[in-house]
């Protein structure tokens, strides 16, 4: 069981990466098509009109812009190299699944018991979240591009740093406070993790409807409208935020029953700390007018590191009563 | 999104009045303290703050790391603890970045709650004459009831009304306020729950060797090292003994802990002796304090005879060493050793002592260092026994886990040979005396505790969770009916609804909710049951953008 969960995580990478190089498919020949967009300028407005209501997100949103035969044949090739990348997403996230629950019959608990099992969870979370953003509203589809990267580059870093063979949960961590404060934290963090993607775009895309098109920002060129970015990063935020407060909260219920204080700026507690505070920050600055948006969505890209900080940096530069991540 | 930003500022007053400078200056900066950018920046100084605190380590969890860190950088380490970077939260610094951001925040709420309170008891206002600029419009027919089931619609969905004439205004979603109000406030009465178990919590941590001989009593002596809260007088510590009766642990097969359960027998005054289990995951819950396990080990038991045949036993804990195969490390003294029975006279420089590593499963072949597997499968006791001044008597501050260097160095105390015992093993010394590994004690390290916050601070911690969750998905928003009926004289001339008996709805989204055009558009079905909402699309849309930035107007 264990060793078919390893190989299913290895699948699940490399359909990643098949998803990742779809999309990047997608978004070169989409550029290809940028003279026809030239040419009909009335196809730009419709984009505009439909990322640019920001509002109509829990509606269902009208389907991406239609192709039609005019725009010539890269298009068509756009379209099916971006399906492509959907259904190797999907088909990385069953594969991901799959590791999971082999992962967790082979431990006989649920697999969160150390660090490898964790951002296992916590990357799976995101891709799921993703998924649904992605039916709700298809039209997002290239931001997948972002995300199979970091998904990408996430796992692997799992499956190639933080790997350990499965092994039971030493009894610190043998407690129903286990699930409850480890499934929410890995719900909150995958969410929040995949609030950055949308972020990072913002970025960009904003950067782009501003007039610059130097490199970061031309990448842009074929993503939604910045105001819809800026609002799914709000909407994951603002979704993640009070889950992974209540997780900070079973944590220190947790920790009160088994170290005897609820809170000890241990290291773990300690970033936790600090992604809340930031996190906290980006809803105040997002709610205050004379705050930037762009300045708000930083805070949250500032969040992202810090929650990087969390399920990595932790466990591998400092040691506490946290360090169950199984490295040495 | 209601009040938010810089509260409106009554420049008009100031000429009036030729205030005082000072008084000027000290509301300007109570301004710029309370207003939300400040707010922002010490949120992120908090953060930034907090970072030291992770990276260097900190006195109050790991002194011991706090000494290394002294001897690897002598330069540095004394001038971060200057500035008290390894004291982080209890640092000037950082206390004054959350006292300030506390002030910064009760300086916030007030007024907002005395404006909040003010809105919950007052009635939705007026509609606005031209309904029609609102983001959200519609024409509907009458309904059959008239007003009364335009309101009676409403209240069924919980809208508070308020009729004038011909108009209804309605509103909804107090609860955004309201649960920012709690969830805010929340944070203070945390912060006073944490204040509450600094002052009048206290805690204590020690070592307990399992039989009746060694029992605790809660009182400040018997603690290796023991915090008290400043208010907490040591006399009021709650007076109960704990004797370790049993404790078992279980070990899979790699070594990794799998089980542990700890049996005492709890005195309490003024009850009857009772038997307790307690574990890790879920202490020991006394009257006034909570008894942690948070670690295990093994104490030998060694016994000396002298040379008049006296006997002494020792079962002094041996310090785990952090190793998986819970390799000890410890000190049998016998100060007492060798005193003429006849003359009573003690000679300092036979006393006795041994340093010694435990093994309870010794590797098959020497060197004997390093204990394979946590449980006692092939114990064995690798002692190296002194004799001389242990420098106990001279008033020299001891461990009981170590022996003086000091003594050894200067040759007060002599090494006289070393060995391998195993349990019922005995070993003469040079002198002809002996001593004996009779077997091993289990010990316990206990935390023993008390938070009298800890109840605050659970019941604040669930109003803010609801709090957050009132605030971040609470949606305040208004609508208002009008009904016109034929010949009405419309101010603007140009009604939509003259002619005819009709109802015209508008809609106002007061925070940041994009589900507002479909509420919206249900509200006036349900209430003209099927009447359409007008170009819901066209309004609707630019509407958003309108409420996007213009929230809070009124
Ligand atoms: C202890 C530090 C603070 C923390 C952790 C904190 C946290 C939060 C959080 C998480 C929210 C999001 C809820 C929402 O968006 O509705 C929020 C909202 C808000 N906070 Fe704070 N806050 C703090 C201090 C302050 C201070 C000092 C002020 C006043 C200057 C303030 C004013 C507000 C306001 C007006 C909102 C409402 C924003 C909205 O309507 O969406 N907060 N706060």
């Amino acid at each position: 069981m264990s060793a078919l969960s390893d190989q299913l995580v290895t699948f699940a990478i490399l359909a990643y990466l098949v998803a990742m190089i779809s999309h990047a498919v997608e978004y070169a020949l989409g550029n290809a098509r940028r003279r026809y967009v030239v040419a009909q300028p009335a196809r730009e407005l419709v984009g505009a009109a439909v990322g640019g209501s920001g509002g109509t997100i829990t509606k269902a949103p009208d389907p991406a812009p239609r192709v039609t035969g005019v725009e010539g044949r890269p298009v068509g090739q756009a379209r099916i190299a971006g399906l492509v990348a959907v259904g190797a997403t999907v088909v990385a996230a069953a594969l991901h699944l799959a590791a999971l629950v082999t992962r967790g019959i082979a431990a006989d608990r649920m697999p969160w018991g150390n660090m490898y099992e964790f951002v296992l969870t916590v990357t799976f979370v995101g891709v799921a979240g993703w998924l649904v953003v992605l039916a709700k509203r298809p039209s997002l589809r290239k931001l997948g591009l972002f995300l199979t990267l970091v998904m990408v580059l996430l796992v692997a870093t799992a499956e190639l740093v933080l790997y350990v063979p499965v092994v039971p949960l030493v009894p610190a961590l043998n407690s129903y406070w286990f699930i409850i404060h480890v499934s929410t934290i890995v719900f909150s963090s995958g969410i929040l993790l995949l609030g950055v993607v949308p972020a990072v775009a913002f970025l960009m895309r904003r950067g782009y409807e501003a007039g610059k098109r130097s490199f970061p920002y031309t990448l842009a060129k074929r993503l939604p409208a910045a105001a819809a970015l800026e609002r799914l990063t709000f909407v994951l935020h603002a979704f993640s935020f009070p889950v992974f407060t209540f997780a900070v909260i079973a944590g220190a219920i947790w920790a009160e029953a088994a170290w005897g204080r609820p809170w000890g700026w241990d290291p773990k507690e300690t970033w936790a700390f600090i992604s809340w505070v930031v996190y906290a920050g980006y809803l105040h600055a997002r709610a205050t007018p004379s705050v930037k948006r762009n300045v708000a969505t930083w805070i949250a890209v500032v969040g992202f590191l810090t929650m990087l900080m969390n399920l990595f940096g932790v466990n591998i530069f400092f040691t506490g009563l946290h360090s169950y991540g199984g490295l040495s | 999104m209601t009040v938010v930003d810089e509260r409106p500022t009554t420049p008009a007053e100031a000429p009036r009045r030729r205030p005082n400078r000072l008084l000027a200056l000290l509301r300007n900066s109570w301004r710029q303290l309370t207003s939300m950018r400040t707010a922002l920046v010490l949120l992120f100084l908090l953060a930034v703050a907090a970072v030291p605190g992770s990276v260097l380590p900190q006195r109050n969890i790991s002194p011991e790391k706090v000494n290394e860190y002294f001897v690897e950088h002598p330069d540095l380490a004394p001038r971060l603890d200057r500035i008290g970077a390894f004291e982080v939260f209890g640092s000037v610094w950082f206390s004054a970045i959350y006292l300030l951001l506390f002030t910064s925040l009760i300086g916030c709420i007030t007024p907002r709650m005395r404006d909040h309170v003010r809105a919950l008891r007052s009635k939705p206002p007026a509609a606005p004459k031209r309904l029609d600029r609102l983001p959200q419009h519609a024409v509907l027919p009458l309904p059959e009831g008239g007003v009364p089931a335009i309101v009676e619609a409403l209240r069924r969905r919980r809208w508070r009304v308020a009729v004038r004439g011909n108009e209804v205004s309605a509103e909804k979603g107090y609860l955004k306020e309201t649960g920012n109000l709690v969830f805010h406030i929340s944070m203070v009465v945390v912060l006073a729950g944490v204040a509450l178990g600094h002052w009048y919590g206290w805690s204590g941590n020690r070592l307990l060797v399992a039989g009746e001989d060694n029992a605790f009593c809660n009182t400040r002596q018997q603690y290796a090292e023991a915090k008290l809260g400043p208010r907490v007088d040591s006399a009021h510590l709650p007076g109960f003994c704990l004797v370790l009766d049993r404790f078992e642990a279980r070990f899979l097969e790699s070594g990794q802990p799998d089980h542990f359960n700890a049996t005492v027998t709890v005195e309490e005054p003024g009850k009857a002796p009772r038997s307790a289990d307690f574990s890790v995951n879920s202490p020991l819950r006394l009257d006034g304090a909570n008894v942690y396990l948070l670690g295990h080990g093994y104490a030998p038991v060694i016994r000396y005879t002298d040379r008049y045949g006296k006997s002494q036993v020792s079962d002094e804990p041996f310090l785990t060493t952090g190793d998986a195969g819970l390799t000890g490390e410890g000190l049998a003294a016998f100060p007492d050793a060798n005193v003429d029975p006849k003359t009573g006279r003690r000679d300092s420089n036979l006393q006795v002592a041994f340093t010694g590593l435990y093994l309870p499963t010794a590797p098959e072949a020497p060197p004997y260092v390093r204990s394979q597997y946590p449980a006692e499968r092939n114990p064995a006791l690798n002692l190296v026994a002194y004799r001389g001044n242990l420098g106990l008597d001279a008033g020299i501050p001891g461990s009981v886990y170590e022996l003086d260097e000091r003594q050894i160095r200067t040759g007060k105390v002599k090494q006289i040979g070393d060995k391998v015992l195993r349990p019922g093993e005995s070993w003469k010394l040079d002198d002809g005396t002996t001593v004996e590994f009779l077997g091993t004690k289990r010990y316990v390290t206990l935390s023993v505790r008390h938070d009298p916050g800890s109840g605050l601070l659970l019941v604040s911690c669930g109003f803010l969770l609801a709090g957050l969750m009132g605030s971040l998905f609470g949606r305040r928003r208004r609508v208002f009916f009008r009904v016109t009926t034929p010949g009405d004289a419309d101010p603007a001339g140009e009604t939509p609804t003259s002619g005819s008996s009709l109802v015209e709805a508008g809609g106002l989204p007061r925070t940041d909710y994009p589900g507002f055009a479909d509420e919206f558009a249900q509200l006036v079905a349900a209430v003209g049951g099927g009447g359409r909402p007008d170009e819901a699309a066209g309004t609707g849309r630019d509407g958003h953008d309108r409420a996007g930035t213009r929230e809070g107007t009124d």
